[in-house]
């Protein structure tokens, strides 16, 4: 941190990404109006930046990159780390063809992440394209479908509990099922996973419109008039016109999407621990800690999965927000 | 025709009210089932009109499942969290926009990134961090970092600050740069001008933030399942597990119990939604 600058001219801030690591003379070229920092100043701000970079650092990148280092080892978390053994790709070998969990885990985040891409956001584009006017009690009706949107997701299962039960729950009743041949939402295997994904994407629906509805507020009117002026349909302007120019949202709602469903865990740990057709990734490797198994290794190279598969969304996000930085 | 009896406008609301209603079913079904006595529901099932409404449900699960407690578990966690996050990033986004040095743009990637790791790549390794940290006794009676408070608040603090810095140095940006210049020349230095200057501006952004980081934490499942082993020290919403067992098959406690969990954030959602609303779109759009 000896590069330490003053404050640059009024609307940039923040260097963009080709220029923040120039050469000394084309550092002091950008130099407006400045003086260099007092070092006392120097040192203050080293500070501010230094502490909450180290904790996150320390809590967040050193774990992370501490899976990846981790998963090449057999290692029981008894004794210390002189005691780890270096097994190579052993565990990632194993778990893709000899531990019976990690296929339909992985199935099930993939069926997971499809039905939170296609139903939600669907119905949130939807909801926001007719909620984006003038309209009567528009307010209410946003209100009443962000609601779900602060219960954690651990409640979510809890409260859906009481609608999928057999007997009791109003969805069999509602279906008129509960008496005659009641459906075991929860408990079948074959269908408890589409009927939680349903509880998922009813409190992720309101996130999704709420992106989408940001989004249209920003798209210049003008566009549309411009369509109508030259005798485009509703539709057409729709596709053609007001979605490409969301573009930017859509980049946003993919990725947290993708974040949203590669975490779920809470859940499907409340409403069985995520066994029974409920196994995700996430419980895989939540289980080697709490769990019946230690198997640090085994848990970290579950873990690696998930992080190979949301890095490429995470540098995704990163490029879409970051390069319009450059651009501004 | 005015436009709020157009055929279509009418239609449309139908669609709005109906989608509204179904939303708000679990919610309402869980309502109506706390507000119920065990007696009513055993003997007429769940599916059916109420004999009569009572508060009883929501005072037996106050008091058999000790929420008071585990509520306060709740606060000592929450709040100090809330603070610290705010203040750390308000100042790693006060030296990211406003400074120009050499890793920049390096250290909100890192931040903004680190924000979105699933926890779970994180968790295992963390843990192990945790039972290798010795904390003295009076901060912890597990004498290690590990099912500890100041372990929770710690990675809270640590993982949203991922978020909270990327939220607030787009923010700060849009502050011009002369008013932490005017203060400069005054004499004030690179605190004082965060301090007294730009964190004053921020108080929307921090707002924002503070309601829905607030929820965030308050929310928060896994950190204290994995982190915390004593049963007593979990915060509320990872002690539902728990609480289940405590109400065993009464439907009617599971009900108002799950009320009473959600009701803090409720009430902030009603008493503060703008800023909620607020603090997601400043995350997901620019400034």
């Amino acid at each position: 941190m000896t590069a330490l600058q003053s404050p640059q001219s009024p609307r940039s801030p923040a260097e963009p990404a080709g220029t923040s690591a120039p050469s000394p003379t084309s550092r002091r070229g950008r130099r407006r109006r400045a003086t260099a920092l007092a070092p006392r100043d120097k040192l203050v701000l080293g500070l501010m930046l230094g502490i909450p970079s180290l904790v996150h650092i320390a809590l967040v990148w050193v774990p992370a990159l501490g899976s990846v280092g981790l998963s090449f080892s057999s290692w029981d978390g008894i004794g210390g780390f002189a005691d780890i053994e270096w097994v190579g790709f052993q565990n990632y070998v194993d778990i893709l063809t000899r531990y019976p969990r990690f296929w339909p885990a992985f199935r099930h985040n993939l069926i997971w992440l499809l039905f939170l891409l296609v139903v939600p956001t669907v119905a949130g584009l939807l909801l926001a394209v007719l909620l984006d006017r003038q309209l009567r009690f528009g307010r209410i009706y946003q209100s009443a479908l962000y609601l779900p949107m602060v219960l954690s997701l651990a409640l979510v299962g809890f409260i859906w509990q009481l609608i999928y039960q057999p007997e009791q729950g109003l969805l069999n009743n509602v279906l008129g099922t509960a008496s005659t041949d009641p459906v075991n939402w929860l408990g079948d295997p074959d269908i408890n996973l589409y009927a939680v994904l349903v509880a998922a994407g009813w409190r992720h629906t309101g996130y999704i419109m709420l992106l989408y509805l940001a989004g249209l507020k920003s798209v210049d009117p003008a566009l549309k008039e411009a369509a109508a002026l030259d005798g485009a349909n509703a539709w057409q302007t729709f596709f053609r016109v007001t979605f490409p120019v969301l573009k930017p949202v859509n980049v946003v709602v993919l990725v947290v999407t993708v974040i949203e469903g590669l975490r779920a865990f809470d859940i499907v740990y409340v409403i069985n621990k995520g066994r029974n057709g409920l196994e995700l990734l996430s419980v895989l490797v939540t289980d080697n800690i709490i769990g019946e198994s230690s198997r640090i290794g085994w848990g970290s190279a579950l873990a690696v999965v998930l992080l190979l598969i949301s890095l490429g969304f995470i540098i995704t996000y990163l490029f879409q927000v970051f390069r319009e930085e450059d651009r501004a | 025709m005015t436009a709020a009896f157009r055929p279509g406008r009418i239609a449309l609301h139908v669609f709005l009210v109906l989608t509204c209603l179904v939303t708000l079913s679990p919610l309402l079904w869980a309502l109506y089932a706390s507000l119920r006595t065990y007696d009513d529901t055993a003997r007429n099932g769940y599916f059916s009109i109420a004999e009569s409404l009572t508060f009883d449900n929501f005072t037996s699960a106050w008091t058999t499942a000790d929420l008071p407690h585990y509520y306060l578990n709740t606060l000592i966690v929450t709040v100090p969290a809330l603070v610290l996050v705010l203040l750390l990033s308000s100042m790693v986004a006060y030296g990211v926009s406003r400074y120009s040095f050499r890793f920049n743009l390096v250290l909100l990637m890192l931040f903004t990134a680190g924000n979105l790791l699933p926890q779970q790549v994180i968790v295992t390794p963390l843990y192990r961090l945790y039972l290798l940290t010795p904390l003295p006794a009076w901060l912890s009676d597990s004498e290690l970092l590990l099912d500890s408070q100041l372990g929770l608040v710690l990675i809270h603090v640590a993982f949203q600050s991922g978020f909270c810095v990327f939220v607030l140095s787009n923010y700060m940006k849009t502050i011009p740069a002369e008013l932490g210049e005017a203060a400069r020349v005054d004499g004030a230095g690179v605190f004082r001008q965060y301090w007294q200057v730009i964190l004053p501006l921020c108080r929307p952004a921090l707002a924002a933030l503070a309601t829905l980081e607030f929820t965030w934490i308050y929310n928060d499942f896994l950190w204290a399942l994995v982190l915390i082993q004593t049963g007593d020290k979990m915060p509320i919403t990872s002690a539902l597990q728990n609480l289940k067992g405590t109400f065993f098959v009464d439907n009617n406690l599971v009900a108002a119990g799950s009320l009473l969990v959600a009701l803090p954030t409720l009430v902030v959602f009603f008493t503060l939604q703008r800023q909620f609303i607020g603090g997601l779109t400043l995350g997901s759009t620019k400034g």
